[in-house]
């Protein structure tokens, strides 16, 4: 792949050809050389960093060179998760050698609340202690090594008071973070009462740990002025950017925020790469010199919050088919000691507790329970998943009360004609679509002889049992706080045709920046080559939302296009009245590198460095900014009623598995999947979203056990103990495919789909499968109760408890 | 203090660190080179894994080890292969190619260290060509976590590599620096750092006599966490690797037994052709004991030393009922394995001794070995519960029944009652539902983050349950083969 860097490498070449290029010789040609437009927006590019990850030299925080006398922080955390602070005595710590600074509550200079929506974010604990990991002092010495030892010395005096630590009783007393909510439409009640028959069930579903394999990490450099420049790890830079200045008590546009990249985020670098930044920012401030902060893998377990663990519960009125007539769904979310995003995403796990199927006239209710522990946050499906596990267990619940296939009565639930309106009021548009969708890889995957493969497996194997399950979802895109749903861009041409295009995203290993090149050379005829992006900085693109609900392509690409198609028209003006006896303006494109205008013979071609450098001398401006705004979105809280999602995204998934019912060991041996969407921006990018949201999403439901103390104390806070899938989880056989030939059928940014969230939550069809073989141990009567992650200890004390009740 | 004098990729380097650095700390903060990552500074997630040259091995030439937890100092005399290494101008290596090619990179941070891990397996598949089996790809990957892609285009990246060329740099075939070992001082005060790198058991003996506050240091894989997670200043380092004794396995009788003295310095991957040959139950397990970094660095001695109730070696050692010599610079003594342990963590092991060696007997023809772990995830995880079955069936009758359990006590533990229900008994319900019961009496497990009281209880119980049925139902499936033998 050639890249501009390497062709201009040799400076005097570059101003050769820009001397040529003058000229009208038009030497961008060189771009468009091996252009066939094959790697503009709708195809497979390659991710526009991965020639520099495969050689170490993609730079993340901890990469940046930093001046020498640059200082390393290390954090005191509480060893405690409920007490107040009585007494702390960190002269040890001052005077350990290497030490520069230390900074504790008292030492912030403006705000010390750091929350990000609401208040209740400490950046230091003043008195009351709230969850063990809560920070206490920052220390910042010559060497990280020096910072963490130091931190050691520290003697701190705390009343130790009993944690809270259980969700459910909390809600019960209505410990929360913030208000229950509820979404009701529909005399429910009515539904229970007359209802052929209920099914009831609970269900815990456990948190997640991130893991980005880069942690949580940040280097602050102090400015000339009274500001600093913040490189961060970051899904956030505009909210990074308020959170320092205010700590600081300077205006926002004393502080930058740049972000590169980052090694992986999903959600954890939303609202907590922030704190990081403020407490280096303070620091940078009184010593004048560059501050790192890099969070060593067990701080960073410890000190961030996770994916909301839930406790679930539904009550629901079916007919004789298994078809849901109503009834109730309460959600309670154990959001930690503060309420961050539980707000939005208690909302969504209520928003998805229909995930496909229409409940009828149904209450959901959801609880923001408050616990000492760290504040749960945003990650990769925001709730969502949490929610759509509850009506996925009544589905499997229903299927073996009713003595069905589950599959057939999550197919007789979904979304139809006359049951087509969520219990929020919004009616599902191309519910059509998950139909096609499920009855193709129902077809595909060969459900139903497989089923009947299986059952004939598991009646001659007492041990050994084979589980198969199709779980589909049906995710809402947009952010439901209906303000973040903006973007901007900002586009520069340079005067050799190169073009610089910046954006509020942020690259996490998404491919958004592949994307966002893509969306310009498309717009502008161009080879992506031409095309660089350049870090994410908030005062390049102000005011920016978070990198986050599976928004990034949809908001920023349609703000780039934006941008793009306004400089194109502005130089379609241009070309149409300077260029000799003038061009058609109609019909006038960019094609290949060319301006193309008329047809046949009156054809004109000028090459796009021409068109340029022409434009240039003429003082047309060759800079653009674009915007977007998603139209039609609005919820209504109050009434519980709106359109929150501009669309809905779907997919499905089929997977079969072994279990040893006596060990609890299990394997997942194959897996299909077909996911939507819409028009694909880049094929091999939304593939590896989909597997990789898969896995994480089976993890998650599987392996990944967050363990704490009796008292509160994360004690899974390292890859030792918490356990994300390794390589032998990939199943041996993982058919992925997207649903091609249906276009988004919103005006959406070239009718694609938002793809990073969806595919988490096809996942769950590994759970519904480990339900699956177990029930067979009750030739499917009973439907086990399995609370997640399933690990082989849960699984085989599942098969000990349902062989029990089928006795 | 020593210089160390290395190679990397193919350059004399001269490093003057303190004993406790880490290859990933000389990396990149003394040498500012920095595609290697940190992900976890526990060698459980692999981004910074870089490769050894290891010409002495004529089957693998390039070992990948995690750099976080391997001591810099080890690197005295050897070359270590970093990502910046593998690519000159326009020529990728080869995994580095099919990485791009199968989109193998999303966020790119765990890249370098899968980068590197498909070095190894590419290097030594150009040595030794072999069939690219599931297997083989688990071995070499499943040390290296990726949160992104989910591994498909990975797994697609180590089955392509071999369709791309590669022009080798100068330094692939480039010499070992001068290898002599770090200079050992006439004396060293107590708090003075020490590095020293005897080369006979006689020396290392020795060392541990005349440094007693010094800790031995192997394959680092346990120890090292004490410097990066615990923040243990390791300042006096006894570095056991070079010792030649110690990296033996030699064929003898011992105690009118047939078997093996295995030197205590032999990694896991060193151990592999042997329990293939002889105890397929034990390389089973192997597969599964930490990744391919660990155990191309942890060693037999360093499981046994460290005495940790959850190692998965002791169980197995135990109820194959295996010796361990101790060594110090005045005797040598033999020890039966069962005899070692005695409380958590706590062993035989005397402050002037080391172990040297191990006798691991040979099954007696008629002889099963089974091992069986238990853990959250099937791979380069930590045990819950391992449970080590060694035993005869004569006629129908169990005979010398020898039962060992990891995680079920305070050490690695003989299950001696279950096994004297056993003992002499029909292969019946019965006698296995005795056995339940004494099992039941003899273990009273813990709680923690691999599992609780009651599924260790249950685990075990089942475990012999399943002993059961594999003998009285030979022809049902009655475990899943990837996890169990």
């Amino acid at each position: 792949m050639r890249t501009l860097t390497k062709l201009d490498g040799d400076s005097s070449r570059a101003r050769r050809e820009l001397h040529n290029h003058i000229q009208g010789s038009g030497p961008l040609a060189r771009h468009t050389v091996d252009s066939h437009g094959q790697r503009q927006a709708g195809t497979a590019s390659f991710h526009e960093s991965a020639e520099k990850h495969v050689t170490g030299k993609a730079a993340y925080i901890d990469d940046l060179k930093a001046p020498a006398d640059a200082l390393h922080v290390a954090l005191g955390l509480s060893p405690v998760a409920h007490g107040t602070l009585t007494a702390l005595d960190l002269e040890a710590v001052k005077q350990a050698s290497g030490v520069v600074d230390v900074i504790t509550f008292h030492d912030v200079p403006g705000h010390t609340d750091i929350g990000p929506v609401f208040p209740g974010d400490p950046i230091f604990v003043d008195q009351e202690i709230s969850y063990a990991g809560q920070c206490i002092f920052a220390v910042a010495a010559t060497s990280l090594q020096a910072a963490r030892r130091a931190v050691t010395l520290a003697r701190l005096s705390i009343d130790e008071q009993p944690a809270s630590l259980d969700p459910v009783a909390a809600a019960e007393r209505n410990d929360v973070v913030r208000p229950t909510h509820v979404q009701e439409r529909g005399d429910w009640q009515a539904e229970l009462r007359q209802a052929e028959q209920t099914v009831e069930g609970e269900l815990f579903i456990g948190g997640q740990e991130h893991f980005y394999l880069e942690g949580q990490a940040c280097l602050v450099l102090p400015t000339e002025d009274e500001g600093v420049i913040v490189h961060t790890s970051n899904q956030h830079p505009s909210e990074t950017q308020k959170l320092v200045a205010e700590v600081l008590g300077i205006p926002f546009h004393a502080v930058t925020v740049e972000v590169r990249r980052m090694g992986g985020g999903f959600g954890g670098k939303e609202t907590q790469a922030s704190p990081w930044a403020c407490m280096a920012a303070i620091i940078a401030r009184r010593t004048g010199k560059a501050t790192r902060i890099r969070l060593p893998r067990s701080d960073d377990m410890r000190a961030t919050g996770k994916r909301h663990p839930f406790h679930n519960r539904y009550r629901l009125a079916i007919d004789s088919q298994g078809i849901i007539q109503g009834g109730e769904i309460t959600v309670i979310g154990d959001c930690g000691y503060s309420p961050d995003l539980s707000d939005a995403i208690v909302d969504r796990a209520m928003f998805h507790a229909d995930n496909a199927y229409s409940i009828g006239n149904a209450r959901v209710t959801g609880h923001r329970a408050k616990t000492h522990t760290a504040s749960n946050t945003a990650f990769r499906g925001f709730g969502g998943p949490q929610g759509m596990m509850i009506i996925e267990a009544a589905m499997d619940d229903i299927a073996r009360k009713v003595g069905e296939d589950p599959l057939t009565i999550r197919k007789r639930n979904f979304y139809r004609d006359g049951r087509d309106v969520t219990h929020y009021g919004q009616s599902v548009d191309q519910k059509q679509l998950l139909h096609t969708l499920v009855d193709t890889l129902e077809t595909n995957s060969d459900y139903w002889a497989r089923r009947a493969a299986i059952k004939a497996f598991n009646s001659n194997s007492p041990i050994i049992k084979k589980g198969l399950a199709l779980t589909p979802v049906k995710f809402g895109i947009s952010f439901t706080a209906q303000h973040l749903n903006q973007a901007g861009a900002l586009l520069h041409v340079y005067t050799d045709g190169s073009i610089v295009i910046n954006h509020g995203g942020t690259e996490m290993g998404q491919g958004l920046h592949t994307k966002i090149c893509q969306v310009v050379a498309r717009e502008l005829g161009l080879d992506l080559d031409s095309v660089r992006i350049s870090a994410t900085r908030t005062d390049k693109v102000p005011n920016t939302s978070p990198t986050a609900a599976s928004s990034g392509a949809d908001l920023n690409g349609m703000a780039a296009r934006d941008a793009a198609s306004k400089l194109r028209e502005r130089l379609f003006d241009f070309a149409a009245i300077h260029f000799e006896g003038g061009l058609d303006r109609e019909g006038m494109r960019l094609e290949d590198g060319m301006l193309i205008a008329g047809i046949n013979e009156s054809e004109r071609r000028i090459p796009w460095g021409e068109l340029v450098q022409t434009a240039y001398l003429n003082r047309i401006s060759l800079s653009e900014k674009g915007f977007y705004a998603t139209p039609l979105i609005h919820y209504n809280r109050a009434t519980g009623q709106g359109r929150p999602f501009y669309y809905y995204a779907f997919g499905a998934a089929v997977a079969e598995v072994s279990v040893d019912t006596l060990s609890g060991e299990y394997l997942v041996n194959r897996v299909d999947v077909l996911h939507d969407v819409g028009n694909s921006l880049n094929p091999a990018i939304d593939i590896g979203q989909v597997e990789g949201g898969f896995i994480q999403g089976m993890g998650w439901l599987t392996s990944e056990e967050l363990k704490w103390s009796d008292k509160g104390v994360l004690v899974s806070d390292g890859p030792a103990t918490y356990k994300i899938p390794t390589f032998g989880d990939l199943p041996a056989i993982f058919n992925v495919e997207l649903l091609e030939g249906h276009p988004n059928s919103m005006a959406s940014l070239y009718r694609s789909k938002a793809v990073g969230e969806p595919p988490f939550m096809l996942g769950i069809c590994v759970w519904s499968a480990l339900r699956d073989a177990l029930s067979s141990l009750t030739d499917y009567q009973q439907s086990p109760h399995l609370d997640t992650p399933a690990t082989p200890e849960r699984v085989m004390l599942a098969a000990n408890a349902i062989r029990e009740k089928a006795l | 203090m020593a210089t160390i004098e290395f190679l990397l990729n193919g350059t004399p380097k001269q490093c003057h660190v303190p004993p406790d650095t880490s290859i990933l700390t000389l990396l990149r903060d003394h040498l500012g080179i920095t595609g290697t990552k940190e992900g976890c500074a526990s060698g459980d997630c692999g981004a910074c894994t870089v490769a050894i040259n290891n010409p002495s091995d004529t089957q693998n030439r390039f070992l990948s080890v995690n750099a976080c937890i391997t001591p810099a100092h080890q690197l005295h005399g050897q070359h270590v292969i970093t990502v910046e290494g593998l690519a000159t101008e326009g020529n990728f290596h080869p995994a580095q190619r099919a990485m791009i090619e199968c989109h193998g990179s999303q966020c790119g941070f765990c890249t370098p260290g899968i980068v590197m891990s498909l070095f190894t397996l590419h290097a030594n598949q150009q040595q030794r060509p072999s069939p690219l089996t599931p297997e083989t790809l688990e071995a070499t990957l499943g040390g290296n976590l990726c949160r992104c892609t989910g591994y498909r285009p990975i797994r697609d990246a180590a089955l392509s590599m071999q369709d791309f060329s590669w022009e080798a740099p100068q330094w692939f075939d480039a010499s070992q620096p001068a290898s002599h070992p770090l200079h050992v001082p006439e004396s060293t005060a107590k708090s003075e750092p020490l590095f020293v790198q005897p080369t006979t058991l006689a020396e290392l003996a020795d060392a541990r006599y005349r440094y007693p506050d010094a800790r031995l240091v192997a394959g680092a894989t346990d120890l090292w966490l004490e410097s990066t997670q615990r923040l243990t200043a390791l300042t006096q380092l006894i570095d056991t690797t070079r010792v030649a004794e110690l990296r033996q396995i030699e064929e003898a009788t011992f105690q009118a037994q047939p078997g093996w003295w295995v030197g205590a310095g032999v990694t896991y991957s060193q151990l592999e052709p042997l329990l293939n040959s002889h105890f397929p139950a034990f390389a089973h397990l192997l597969h599964r004991l930490g990744s391919q970094q660990v155990r191309n660095r942890g060693t037999l001695g360093g499981n046994i030393a460290n005495a940790s109730p959850i190692g998965d070696t002791p169980p197995v050692l135990l109820a194959l009922n295996a010796w361990v010599e101790l060594t110090s610079h005045v005797n040598t003594r033999q020890l039966l394995l069962s005899d070692f342990f005695i409380d958590y963590k706590k062993t035989a092991l005397a402050a002037d001794e080391v172990i040297s060696r191990i006798f691991i007997p040979q099954l007696a023809e008629t002889a099963t070995l089974r091992v069986w772990k238990l853990s959250k995830r099937r791979e380069d995880d930590i045990t819950a519960v391992l449970g080590a079955f060694c035993y005869r069936v004569n006629q129908g009758v169990m005979e010398d029944v020898r039962i060992a359990f990891g995680g079920m006590a305070a050490t690695p533990k003989r299950a001696s009652q279950t096994e004297a229900a056993l003992e002499g008994q029909p292969v019946s319900k019965a006698s296995f539902q005795a056995a339940q019961q004494a099992l039941a009496e003899e273990f009273q497990p813990m709680s923690d983050v691999r599992g609780s009281q009651y599924y260790r209880e249950q685990a075990a119980l089942n475990l012999l349950e399943r002993l059961y049925l594999s003998l009285s139902s030979p022809n049902q499936e009655v475990m899943l083969h990837a996890y169990a033998h």
